[in-house]
């Protein structure tokens, strides 16, 4: 006889997953996306609360335990960071699932080591989990600035990975076939160790790609833990699993293939690459960088039909947003009209900027996607260019530059170009930028934020 | 192989294109909290450490289960907040922006 729990239970699951489905289908428009992911929030609550009704369960206070301690502390630190912390708020959480679906199917495999099925299941949940949470620590470091955000190489480091990856899977194979859980030691922690190899070599402005890929990751150990779950004796709960983790596998694939595309390099590229300082050989800049005063291009913006502000992260390091607004707001007051292009890779998570300049309280129609305003640039009087670089890189044009071929903004098509910029060096990519050396570009050098503040200044005294 | 773990490969396969579906409408605006709340949205993984915990006997069985189940709340909880809050975001400066 099915206990009357168990119909409960599933029934919760079902429509839980129906809502998360609507949560994430109302993501495609920013009115609606707040009370979908509300709506979904309530659906988990409740999902997770029901999960305690399933036959056969004990160990009630280690799980209101758990539930609490680890539950204030994502709610804590998730209210208390800053939002310029985002990305690695959100590699840190999705490290969290990683490191729980790991946990998982280290004890499914304590469990049912001798079931070839769970056991394999498992195990490859066990490889992707660990790999996710050891990455997303990686990530994390380098992020928040505790790790150099450049890429960590070192001689051979491909094939070592790759034998501490095979090394790793041999020992859980083993410990598989021979039912000795002994094995599994060292298992985990040289899939641990591979996911801290993997990530090491990964640099700054690669993390939009590398942030989904590991969400991604996560979904998919997700739904392998699901599966080994139905294996198992309470099986209902493993359905969730898997559709909420293939869910999130698939859709975090697909952001990472958009992420990839939008720098115009394959995900093996990103991943495997250690990307930067191949400029090529020979090359001389025509033309010179050309300075400007704060003051002179505060005249230039304030007379300006049109101005297109490109930020990147440049912006974030400074926090200059908040600037920025109220130099948009100065400007528009002129009658200037203001708008912003966003490169999908600018910053160091998918829609970064987009955050960022909300954050600001800047209108979302006031953003404006490559695609939608790079044909307007030519007919732009002034495109401020605010800590962006590879991005707006011309030489992406150019065929037998390293950034060829990459979808760039064509902020060089405007009529003048200003670019606000620490110092001379290079971005990321480690290529000289031909905007800068443009006849009509001129560049203010400083902090993002305090030549913003100055622009605001220069402006108010004006008017 | 049980024929449930056949059943769960077909919904498996089926939500995989439901996912793809659903998030290549999202645009480029709102990719962060996308990406953060198909991040919560994972977070279902502390169902699964629920159902471990809960059925474990070992004490070593139990710390682990422990372990998971503190993980997958962090990832819920954090994973929702975050989200919530880019959203919150989106949301003001939409008002602000209106007509006075």
């Amino acid at each position: 006889m099915i206990a009357w729990q168990t119909p409960l239970v599933d029934g919760v699951y079902v429509v839980a997953i129906l809502v998360f489905i609507l949560g994430l289908r109302s993501m495609s428009s920013p009115a609606t996306a707040r009370r979908g992911i509300m709506l979904a929030g309530v659906a988990m609550f409740i999902a997770v609360a029901v999960s305690v009704l399933l036959p056969g369960e004990s160990n009630f206070a280690l799980i209101a335990l758990g539930v609490f301690v680890g539950g204030l502390a994502g709610w804590y630190w998730a209210r208390v960071v800053q939002m310029t912390a985002m990305p690695q708020m959100v590699a840190i959480f999705n490290g969290m699932g990683g490191g729980a679906a790991g946990a998982i199917a280290a004890v499914e495999l304590l469990v049912s080591l001798g079931n070839p099925v769970t056991a394999g299941l498992s195990l490859a949940g066990a490889v992707i989990g660990s790999v996710s949470i050891a990455g997303s620590i990686i990530a994390f470091l380098k992020l928040q600035g505790w790790l150099r955000s450049k890429p960590i190489v070192f001689p051979g480091q491909q094939p070592v990975n790759l034998a501490v990856l095979v090394i790793g899977v041999a020992f859980g194979g083993y410990a598989a076939y021979s039912v000795q859980a002994f094995w599994l030691l060292p298992f985990f922690l040289l899939m641990i160790l591979f996911g801290f190899l993997f990530a090491l070599p990964i640099g700054g402005a690669d993390m939009p790609v590398v942030i989904s890929l590991f969400n991604a990751f996560t979904g998919i150990a997700v739904a392998l833990d699901g599966f080994a779950l139905v294996n198992g004796p309470l099986g209902d709960a493993g359905y969730a699993l898997v559709v909420a983790g293939t869910l999130v596998g698939a859709a975090g694939s697909l952001l990472t293939l958009l992420m990839a595309k939008a720098m115009n390099r394959s995900v093996g590229n990103v991943l495997f690459g250690a990307f930067g300082a191949t400029e090529e050989t020979g090359r001389t800049m025509a033309g010179s960088m050309k300075p400007m005063e704060a003051d002179d291009a505060a005249v230039m913006m304030a007379y300006a039909n049109e101005v297109i502000i490109v930020p990147g992260y440049g912006m974030a390091v400074a926090q200059a947003q908040q600037k920025v607004k109220e130099l948009a707001d100065l400007l528009e007051a002129k009658g200037v009209t203001v708008k912003y292009a966003i490169h999908p890779v600018a910053g160091r998570m998918p829609g970064h900027m987009n955050v960022l300049l909300a954050e600001a309280g800047i209108s979302y129609d006031k953003l404006f996607d490559r695609d939608e305003i790079n044909s307007e640039f030519p007919n732009v009087d002034v495109a401020l260019v605010i800590g962006a670089n590879d991005v707006v890189n011309p030489a992406a044009h150019r065929q037998g530059s390293p950034l060829f071929g990459m979808p760039i903004l064509d902020v060089d098509q405007a009529h003048n170009v200003l670019v606000i910029k620490r110092g001379q060096g290079k971005g990321f990519a480690g290529i000289e930028n031909d905007l800068f050396y443009k006849d009509n570009t001129h560049l203010l050098y400083g902090d993002a934020q305090q030549v913003v503040a100055k622009l605001v200044a220069a402006l108010k005294k004006s008017s | 192989m049980s024929a449930d773990l056949w059943t769960a490969l077909f919904i498996g396969i089926l939500s995989a294109f439901v996912g793809y579906e659903v998030i290549s409408r999202v645009p480029v605006l709102l990719h962060t909290p996308l990406m953060s709340g198909s991040n919560f949205i994972h977070g279902i993984v502390l169902v699964g450490g629920i159902v471990v915990l809960g059925l474990a006997t070992t004490p070593l069985e139990e710390a682990i289960g422990l372990v998971a189940v503190i993980m997958g709340a962090m990832n819920v909880t954090g994973g929702y907040v975050v989200t919530e809050r880019i959203l919150a975001m989106f949301d003001r400066s939409k008002k602000k922006a209106g007509p006075p």
